[in-house]
């Protein structure tokens, strides 16, 4: 049982970045736009979110406390991702430029920046490299919830983890909810499944597909942000995001386009990338990275088998559009 | 019902409206009102901007100059929640709907009100009005289980929960059947009735006498003239819109020495799902003659034309060719390639004009190309040949096109059709398959289809013409076989027959019942 348990509470760590690039890109392609440009926009979160409390407390000369670490990370993570997602948007929506060469170029931008700038400031950081303070670390901890986090076993497995991972399964219900049964919900789907009746429906095509790809990257961002805090601990690792971000582009089609879904995906996924440590069957380990892309096509087999329309991908996304084209 | 257009306010009117799309003035200076109660009905040819005009009412377009008055006060209308707001609701010819959201939420869209839907609400107000009107729509029905006259209850409905004053419908009845039409024109009295003014674009003449108060007459991009309905006839609207006299009489010529050309014996398809999709099909197709086929659409002349050309899987049945000297050659089994070298040929004219048939992106050059890519030397495409071609058929079938090196989707429907048809007659087929060659196109444009048709018919070759409008068929063909879900309901002589028998034909077995007794069998 306890193998079990810290098994499902590893998958869940490991699965909670790809949640974020999953939420992200899910309301990204909801409004039309194939952003892959997530390992990038990750890498932007993660260096960002990262600096802004290192460079915070090395000007200041302070020691921040963990919530204001937490809500500075999540703010500066949150604007970075967006700012990729915003390059993005401005060549691809207004300057209608093809969507899967711009998130190409988007990933290798952002993958240049945080590297980048990781090194930057780790050189001229005191220690060599970057890092926060041990109490502005404490803001990423696992939480001690009163109470619930004692009830054996459902205590351990789902109340005793990082804030982090609480607010993706928020945001995992939050959209769900946003797409599903709200008005702004509804026409963001009707951009992604066809713009000409967006816009005919007085829908403003432009504006939503702005601000749902800006809001989708700097969920994105959060994402690469929970990597360089959670996952290497609050200090800068060179390509820690490398992957994730691709993973999570796979997980939207494994999840079919659907919040709720992306929550089960991303902890099967997680549990994937940290199977080799628990669930040892003597393979080689580059074997283990390989399941979660083969789950990705027993999805795609099995849907398109199935042919469920509303598990299709939006109808247009990945097109760009222009009312007056003719 | 009917107000004095002299006195009473207009409910829309448009002053010089301007547009151009890059060198081509698809509105040159256009006038024109509708008041409340009225039907006003546009006509015109393809391409004589008739489109162009309402879309520019409907905030699609903006107009590069000119005036657009609602209810006597000049308007700005920059999108189309301008129009919505100003009581201007469009039901476009291809219908804007989502197709995997339900009627209620494709009606909703785009709405402000609560944030929250209430899904519940919204759907009793539209049963309501679907009641007033006796549309007789589920709003919880998804978009894609509908059919096409359905999707179009959906629009009208859309446009009217918006409280639309003014409503314009774009093309309404090419894709319904004479009896669904008939139905539509029923709620649009009703509408007109209830004080709305309606501008219905088409150019169906018949429809225009048969609904209409008021007709306004476009010919390439210009208003012509505006005439009362109840004083005019086919004739004089012909002229108007085409600009000279021309004849309305659809000739028929006789063929001497008609021998079978193509015999299609207990033909069985099947649909991916496993569902017949033709049932026993028997016919001849005459050399010399034009076989009408009628139908409701989707009754399985896609997959007949599909078959016959190659292209769709037979599960059972023979397709056998016949040429002059009598040799017979069975066509089940050949690949495409194969059949197109006997001179069966094929053009399909699908719903989006450009699906099948030609590459929206490519030019006319290469387009006509896509047929002889395999001719010149070696590697090397000849494109001279078909250049000379395209530059031939631009000049033979009067086709409107900025140049032969401009991708086709910049031209207008007409002429993309044009240019289809025109491919495939050049290479002097001996079965020729059109499926909807005149779908969208105007009257002057139908005539030199029809007449290229009955050209080839007159060189002897057996044409299959897949259609839509009765009136044509009936005019047109030879004969008329009728579709009725995937089964020949019967095949009638055209010259002694009535639409009235033809569309019993189409609806003889109804389709629920026939999909199922297909599926069990």
């Amino acid at each position: 049982m306890d193998t079990f348990i810290n098994f499902f509470n590893a998958a869940v760590l490991a699965g909670t970045p790809l949640l974020f690039g999953t939420l992200g890109e899910i309301l990204t392609e909801k409004s039309g736009n194939l952003n892959l440009g997530v390992e990038g926009m990750m890498f932007m979160g993660a260096l960002s979110g990262l600096a802004a409390v290192f460079l915070l407390e090395v000007g200041l000369g302070v020691e921040m406390s963990g919530i204001m670490a937490v809500l500075l990370a999540i703010i500066f993570a949150f604007l970075a991702g967006a700012f990729g997602a915003f390059l993005y948007s401005v060549l691809v929506v207004s300057l209608r430029t093809q969507q899967n060469v711009t998130g190409l170029a988007l990933t290798i931008f952002g993958i240049g920046f945080g590297n980048f700038f990781g090194e930057f400031f780790g050189r001229n950081s005191p220690v060599g490299f970057v890092t926060i303070s041990l109490s502005a670390r404490q803001g990423f901890a696992n939480l001690n919830i009163p109470l619930l986090s004692d009830i054996p076993i459902l205590g351990p497995m789902l109340f005793n983890y990082n804030i982090l991972v609480y607010l993706a399964v928020a945001l995992a219900v939050g959209l769900a909810f946003f797409l599903n049964r709200t008005r702004w919900g509804l026409n963001l789907r009707a951009v992604g499944e066809s713009p000409a009746t967006a816009d005919a429906a007085s829908i403003n095509v432009t504006r939503y597909k702005y601000l749902a790809t800006c809001i989708g990257g700097g969920i994105c961002g959060l994402g690469g942000m929970y990597i360089s805090m959670v996952t290497t601990s609050g200090v800068w690792v060179h390509n820690s995001v490398q992957g994730f971000g691709w993973i999570a582009v796979a997980l939207v089609i494994f999840a079919t386009w659907s919040p709720s879904r992306a929550f089960i995906g991303a902890l099967v996924f997680g549990g994937f990338t940290v199977m080799r440590f628990y669930l040892p069957l003597g393979i080689p380990m580059q074997i283990y990275d390989k399941f979660p892309y083969l789950a990705t096509i027993l999805v795609l087999i099995v849907t398109s088998i199935r042919q469920i329309k509303e598990h299709s991908p939006p109808a247009h996304v990945g097109v760009n559009y222009f009312r007056e084209e003719r | 019902m009917y107000n004095d257009t002299n006195t009473a306010q207009p409910a829309i009117q448009t002053h010089n409206l301007v547009k151009t799309f890059d060198t081509v003035v698809a509105n040159d200076h256009v006038s024109f009102d509708v008041h409340k109660g009225e039907i006003l009905a546009l006509l015109g040819e393809n391409g004589s901007g008739k489109t162009t005009l309402m879309n520019m009412l409907f905030g699609i377009y903006f107009p590069d100059s000119g005036e657009i008055e609602v209810g006597g006060k000049e308007v700005t209308i920059r999108s189309p929640k301008d129009a919505y707001d100003l009581g201007i609701g469009m039901v476009h010819q291809h219908f804007k709907l989502v197709d995997i959201f339900t009627a209620a939420d494709n009606i909703v869209l785009g709405l402000d009100g609560n944030p929250v839907l209430n899904r519940k609400a919204y759907t009793q107000e539209i049963r309501e009005i679907s009641d007033r009107y006796g549309f007789g729509l589920d709003p919880e029905k998804k978009i894609y289980n509908m059919s096409v006259s359905e999707k179009q209850t959906v629009e009208i409905v859309k446009v009217l929960y918006r409280g639309a004053e003014i409503l314009i419908l774009d093309e309404p009845t090419a894709v319904l059947t004479p009896q669904e039409t008939e139905r539509l024109f029923v709620t649009l009295r009703n509408m007109r009735a209830d004080g709305k003014a309606i501008v219905i674009i088409t150019h169906k003449l018949h429809e225009v006498l048969a609904v209409s108060d008021r007709v306004h007459i476009m010919r390439k991009g210009k208003s012509i003239a505006t005439v009362n309905t109840s004083e005019t006839n086919q004739k004089e609207l012909t002229e108007m819109m085409v600009g000279r006299s021309i004849d309305l009489k659809i000739d028929r010529p006789v063929c001497e020495g008609q021998c079978d050309r193509l015999k299609v014996e207990g033909l069985n398809c099947l649909t991916p799902d496993g569902v017949k999709a033709l049932q026993d099909v028997c016919f001849n197709l005459k050399a010399g003659e034009i076989l009408g086929v009628a139908g409701i659409a989707g009754s399985g002349q896609k997959e007949l034309c599909e078959a016959l050309a190659g292209l769709y899987p037979v599960a059972s049945g023979q397709i056998t060719f016949c040429d002059e000297s009598g040799q017979e050659t069975a066509l089940v089994g050949k690949a495409p390639k194969e059949i197109r070298a006997l001179g069966v040929n094929m053009a399909f004219v699908p719903e989006d004009r450009l699906g099948m048939g030609l590459v929206a992106n490519m030019d006319m050059t290469d387009n006509v190309m896509l047929r002889y890519y395999d001719k010149g030397k070696g590697p090397f495409c000849d494109r001279k040949s078909s250049r000379a071609l395209a530059e031939g058929l631009i000049e033979q079938l009067a086709i409107v096109t900025p140049g032969v090196s401009k991708p086709v989707r910049r031209m207008s429907g007409g002429n993309v059709q044009k240019v289809l048809l025109g491919r495939e007659i050049s290479s002097a087929p001996r079965v020729l398959i059109v499926a909807y060659p005149v779908r969208g196109l105007d009257i002057n444009s139908s005539y030199t289809i029809y007449d290229l048709l009955n050209q080839q018919k007159q060189k002897g070759v057996a044409v299959l013409f897949i259609g839509e409008d009765l009136d044509v068929l009936l005019e047109l063909a030879d004969r008329i076989m009728v579709l009725c879900g995937g089964q020949v309901s019967g095949i009638v002589d055209a010259a002694t027959t009535n639409k009235e028998a033809v569309g019993l034909l189409m609806t003889q077995f109804s389709t629920g019942e026939t999909r199922e007794e297909v599926s069990a069998g």
